[in-house]
């Protein structure tokens, strides 16, 4: 079901990205986009930057140059915070928790509920963490542990819950799956797939080509911090992705253009 | 994302009304806050044996209370510092050149240029509020040069712990100075007390302010559906906490101002002491200060967003900074509180010695920092209660004092100081893993 996009204003817009650390250029102009309720993969071997260039859009670096325009209009992004405004969610590779806190606090950090004197109303953060919880996973019931004492699959799900809370508009899910098992990959992907349907865009990365050709609309490939090609799935093969991976080049397009 | 493996088997059930649980575990306590207790009485009752009974004296209690003051009330700022995974070796010289400016200030600088008199109780306020302007300025700027420079705190405040000092040294070229002024000195201990009355009406008040939260913190639970406590066990920890207010309370009310002090008072006043007279010291205003700031700063740590921000950034720099905590601007906040209490452990300081001395507060960093330490902060940053650095506090003390008294020589006192420290973080962090994970 390929969508007509021309007309509609992107959700996201990243123009001519760059970044370098010393004298690694960790991204070197990479341009991308993302629709409403679009999945856009990126792909690329270690290294090729796609962590870097999902860090610029969340706010955790700056970009040496380039733009990012949201519903068409250019804006900012200096801090995390900044990226939090705009409905910006990310959940990073490293997921980013406090391990001595527990689920609650971190799911609110940053944005804490408070009481009318200003003081944090931890009793309410743990009632509303319980009831985004039930939603997510139900089995989860670990809210008054620092969350080093949870599994890799329920920190997961604590990074996802503070996506999900906050009303994310814009989503960036860097490797989500990469520490799970089968069966909580499986509930990742249909929480993909509802918070796809309601409307949000995600970023996703993954390793797992086959995954994404199931999951994205588009999948962009980066190698050396340079955009190989965006192409929308039902136009390529898993072979054609792992080339571009590979080799730098979409065979298909290369002979396309000879032909 | 299931966690069926768990939440089964082993483990006591967490259900509200889970049966059979043991008398211990219903009442909920913390298991490090009892054994820091546990370690406090035992060091106390040893003491008292070896004494014949000296080291559990109203007067001992009392003198062992507003020795502690000074040191207790860093320690909750160190708390701080180390949970946010820095250090601070400053405190000590910090607070020789609070001391100083406070001491100047009311003793030299504001009588000449305002030609005010030296007992005029304005000079003791104007000095306190210098003093912790001072405190505050220098602790930020040290958090800045952390903070947004990048420079590690150890070598920051051990630059400090060389420079505060010998600034205080310049502040008054090397000279004590004294005697301070007497509303100044009220914050010292024995020049300022409650008196028996006022002592009871506040550890009354107290008794009941802390019973009312521990209800209130209960029907809060209800109210938000979570399990709670059974109510007779929510009951018997109100008393406890009650009877130990009161009690601390009786024992301070113990200690009688002797006959020859209230005759000089009386006599100042043109009268003579009557017959049977007597009359009790009460809570010292520097004590009332410290559980004014145990407090303050228990609400911070606990209720407040800055406190949440530190505990996450010493858990995890990183994921508070993507959370969007601004992380460096933080630091220099931390520092900034520490400078605000090493100023306030200055005034109890000074006040307590009646003047100023350069080496007011040496070793003070040791102290706190191993107050802080001995009360459970973890070094690794991200772990740390109030309570805590407060009871190491009132250890280190009295181990000190109760070793004095046994007329142990300070060498080996400092020898068995020095490795009680190291055994308390050695038990910590067996407790720790223990219990797992935190
Ligand atoms: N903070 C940093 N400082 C210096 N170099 C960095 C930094 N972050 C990333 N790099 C470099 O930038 C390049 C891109 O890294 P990035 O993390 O974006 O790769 P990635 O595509 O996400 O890889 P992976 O699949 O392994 O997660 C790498 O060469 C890396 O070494
Ligand atoms: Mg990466």
């Amino acid at each position: 079901m390929p969508l007509d996009r021309t007309g509609q204003t992107p959700l996201v817009e990243m123009r001519d990205i760059r970044i370098a650390f010393g004298g690694v250029q960790a991204v070197d102009g990479v341009s991308i986009d993302l629709y409403p309720g679009e999945v856009v993969g990126l792909l690329g071997h270690n290294g090729a930057g796609k962590s870097t260039l999902i860090k610029i859009l969340s706010g955790a670096y700056r970009a040496d140059s380039g733009e990012i325009r949201i519903n068409g209009q250019k804006i900012d992004i200096r801090s995390p915070a900044d990226a939090r405004r705009h409905n910006i969610e990310t959940i990073y590779q490293t997921l980013a928790l406090a391990d001595n806190l527990d689920a609650a606090s971190n799911l609110f950090l940053g944005r804490e509920i408070t009481t009318a004197l200003g003081l944090v109303d931890d009793a309410r953060m743990e009632a509303e963490t319980r009831k985004i919880m039930a939603r997510l996973n139900p089995n989860f019931r670990k809210l008054k542990e620092p969350v080093s004492a949870l599994s890799g699959g329920q920190r997961q799900s604590v990074a996802i819950a503070r996506a999900v809370y906050f009303n994310a508009r814009i989503l960036i899910m860097d490797e989500p799956t990469a520490a799970l098992g089968v069966h909580e990959t499986a509930m990742v992907a249909d929480l993909i797939k509802e918070l796809k349907s309601q409307g949000l865009g995600i970023f996703l990365i993954s390793h797992d080509t086959r995954e994404m050709m199931e999951l994205c609309d588009r999948v962009s490939v980066m190698k050396n911090g340079k955009l190989v090609g965006t192409e929308r799935v039902e136009d390529v093969t898993e072979d054609d992705i792992l080339s571009m991976i590979i080799l730098g080049k979409n065979p298909r397009r290369e002979a396309a253009a000879t032909a | 994302m299931t966690d069926t493996s768990t939440e089964r088997g082993g483990g006591p059930p967490s259900s509200p009304t889970a049966p059979s649980r043991s008398f211990l575990s219903q009442l909920e306590l913390d298991l490090r806050l009892l054994g820091m207790l546990g370690a406090f009485v035992l060091v106390c009752l040893v003491f008292n044996l070896m004494t014949g009974g000296q080291f559990l004296t109203p007067r001992n209690i009392f003198n062992l209370s507003i020795q502690t003051v000074s040191v207790a009330i860093m320690a909750t700022g160190m708390v701080f510092i180390i949970v946010t995974r820095h250090i601070d070796l400053a405190v000590g010289a910090l607070l020789a050149t609070c001391s100083a400016v406070m001491a100047m200030m009311q003793v030299r600088w504001l009588p000449e240029l305002m030609g005010w008199d030296l007992g005029n109780p304005a000079l003791a306020w104007a000095a306190i509020a210098a003093g912790l302007a001072v405190g505050t300025l220098i602790g930020a700027f040290q958090g800045a040069l952390v903070g947004y420079l990048g420079i590690p705190a150890f070598i920051v405040t051990l630059g400090g712990l060389l420079v505060w000092r010998n600034v205080g040294w310049y502040l008054t070229s090397g000279q004590t100075i004294g005697p301070l002024n007497p509303t100044f000195q009220s914050f010292g201990g024995i020049n300022g007390t409650l008196g028996e009355g006022a002592s009871w009406i506040a550890g009354l008040v107290a008794a009941l302010v802390a019973v009312a939260l521990l209800f209130s913190a209960r029907a809060n639970k209800v109210r938000h559906e979570f399990p709670v406590k059974p109510l007779w066990a929510e009951i018997v920890i109100g008393a406890i906490v009650a009877a130990a207010i009161l009690g601390f309370v009786a024992v301070l009310n113990a200690y009688e101002v002797p006959a020859r002090v209230l005759e000089r008072e009386f006599a100042a006043r043109g009268e003579t002491v009557p017959e049977g007279y007597t009359a009790a010291y009460g809570i010292p205003y520097s004590v009332l200060l410290l559980i004014g700031v145990a407090v303050a700063m228990t609400v911070i740590a606990r209720r407040t967003r800055f406190g949440r921000y530190i505990f996450a950034t010493g858990g995890n720099p990183d994921a508070a900074q993507l959370s969007g905590i601004n992380t460096r601007w933080l630091t220099v906040k931390v520092f900034a509180l520490m400078g605000f209490l090493v100023g306030l452990a200055g005034v109890v300081a000074a006040a307590r010695l009646t003047n100023h001395s350069n080496d007011i507060g040496t070793l003070d960093e040791l102290r706190v920092i191993a107050a802080a330490v001995i009360g459970g902060t973890a070094l690794s940053g991200g772990i740390g209660t109030i309570y805590g650095a407060i009871l190491g506090a009132l250890i280190m003390q009295s181990l000190q004092s109760g070793m004095a008294m046994v007329g142990v020589e300070s060498p080996l006192q400092n020898i068995v100081v020095g490795s009680v420290l190291v055994l308390a973080v050695l038990i910590d962090l067996i407790y720790r893993r223990r219990v797992g994970g935190k």
